[in-house]
């Protein structure tokens, strides 16, 4: 067994929720100048170009790229050959997200209870995903996730007859009810299969892939394709003021499911798509 | 490009059109969903509010923590439909203009119509550019609401583009049919 002290995930979560909210990676900025030469109305290529004057002015100010620094999701693929000393896993998460969201002057957005809705004052708890996998190191994934965009998501229990067709027309149709809200340009994680808790968790997970990687396996990357051309038929483009660039990217993962089932989760990512990971 | 300094008057909303770029100047005030409950709230009971809306323009954002030597941190709109069953009430009682982003209610396009006045876009998550436009932010009232407490604002050189306008343009509405492409 391989020791980890906790101590080292704090100060990772520490350094990684600044990084990831005042640096956007360069897959985001690429596409960002990629639509924009493709991008037929005049509004919608100032509106990249405003994000892209954003991404520099975050990254040589050290200020966050969006007001909304976000729920702090932390995924980590735990080696089941490593052995954490010195606490307990979530709170040192925890105390990175506190010690990261004081230091990088980020917002703190977490209420308590959601009913009650009194601000937790320093952005804990985080959203932990914790995966067993083989090996004796510790991957942390940092994905703040901003709420405007995670209020347009949806999740649908469909019929095994209605197939591919009827993953598109729900993919679709959120993307378009969704319209000027989540901040497009967005890039749309869809989960299918599973179990109903799993297609959200997958439709998650589809975010943390870099703009412009598809599926491995041919038949959903044709279908990521299909579906990006399409919600980028709707119109509604960069900010919502109308142009051809309304999503950089679909990515689909998916999980077998049950005879009866054929669950879709659509997981929306603002364009301030933030994720940094560390392996320790 | 059309330059506009708030408060606004009536001749100011009235020119603007749905898809008209702007850079605004002048005062704008910070509220979201916590303090417009609030404000409705006194309004109900007839007590004065912590500021005069007549002109005024309310720009919905909670932003981050000023970092040294700057007065205000990261400040884009957020999502504004969370405002909708608030804004009508405000708009009544001379609220001039809004900027947030995303669709409005059509309770809200009609009290624009009605009392004249304007919704503004701003591009959502060019918080750290925005922020540049941002000379001098003050706490008018309810600290207690941390980034969702109400500041008085004095911008320069804003950038915002008018979305819903006094007439009933809609340029979500005109900017999507313009460009989709649905079979």
């Amino acid at each position: 067994m391989r020791e980890v002290h906790v101590e080292r995930i704090t100060e990772a979560v520490r350094r990684l929720s600044v990084e990831a909210n005042t640096r956007l990676g360069d897959d985001v900025v690429a596409a960002f100048e990629r639509f924009r030469e493709g991008e037929q109305s005049p509004t919608g290529r100032d509106v990249l170009a405003q994000l892209l004057e954003n991404a520099r002015i975050a990254r040589d100010e050290g200020l966050p790229l969006c007001q909304d620094t976000g729920f702090a999701v932390v995924f980590v693929d735990l080696g089941q050959d490593v052995r954490l000393v010195g606490g307990d896993l979530y709170e040192a998460v925890n105390e990175g997200v506190r010690q990261g969201y004081r230091e990088g002057y980020l917002r703190k957005s977490i209420v308590a209870d959601p009913l009650r809705r009194k601000n937790t004052g320093d952005n804990t708890p985080a959203v932990v995903h914790v995966r067993l996998v083989p090996g004796d190191r510790v991957r942390i994934t940092f994905a703040p996730k901003g709420g405007g965009s995670e209020n347009m998501s949806g999740i649908a229990m469909l019929k095994p007859a209605d197939g591919a067709e009827g993953v598109k027309r729900f993919v679709v149709d959120r993307v378009r009810q969704a319209g000027p809200n989540p901040c497009p340009p967005t890039i749309v994680g869809v989960g299918i299969g599973g179990t109903f808790e799993i297609a959200a968790l997958l439709a998650k997970r589809a975010l943390l892939r870099p703009v412009g990687d598809r599926n491995p396996d041919p038949f959903y990357a044709d279908l990521e394709e299909e579906l990006l051309a399409e919600v980028n038929r709707l119109g509604i483009g960069p900010a919502g003021l109308g142009g051809t660039t309304t999503s950089l990217d679909v990515h689909i993962e998916v999980h077998p499911c049950h005879i009866a089932s054929l669950p879709v989760a659509v997981n929306i990512q603002c364009h301030s798509a933030r994720h940094k990971e560390v392996e320790l | 490009m059309i330059r506009l300094t708030a408060p606004l008057t009536d001749a100011d909303v009235e020119r603007l059109r749905a898809g008209d770029r702007v850079l605004l100047s002048g005062f704008v005030y910070t509220a979201r969903d916590a303090a417009h409950a609030r404000l409705v709230e006194l309004i109900e009971k007839g007590e004065p509010l912590p500021f005069d809306l007549s002109g005024q323009i309310i720009y919905f954002v909670g932003p981050t923590p000023a970092p040294p030597g700057r007065p205000i941190g990261s400040a884009g709109p957020t999502t504004s439909y969370r405002m909708d069953p608030y804004s009508p009430v405000l708009v009544a009682h001379g609220l001039k203009g809004m900027i947030g982003k995303g669709k409005r209610s059509d309770e809200v396009k009609e009290a624009l119509r009605r009392h004249k006045a304007v919704y503004f876009g701003a591009v959502g998550g060019a918080a750290a550019l925005i922020s540049k436009r941002i000379l001098s932010a003050e706490i008018v009232a309810y600290e207690d609401l941390g980034p969702e407490a109400i500041r008085r604002l004095e911008v320069k050189d804003f950038p915002a583009v008018v979305v819903n306008d006094a007439h009933g343009g809609d340029l979500y509405e005109e900017g999507r049919k313009r460009y989709a492409r649905e079979g």
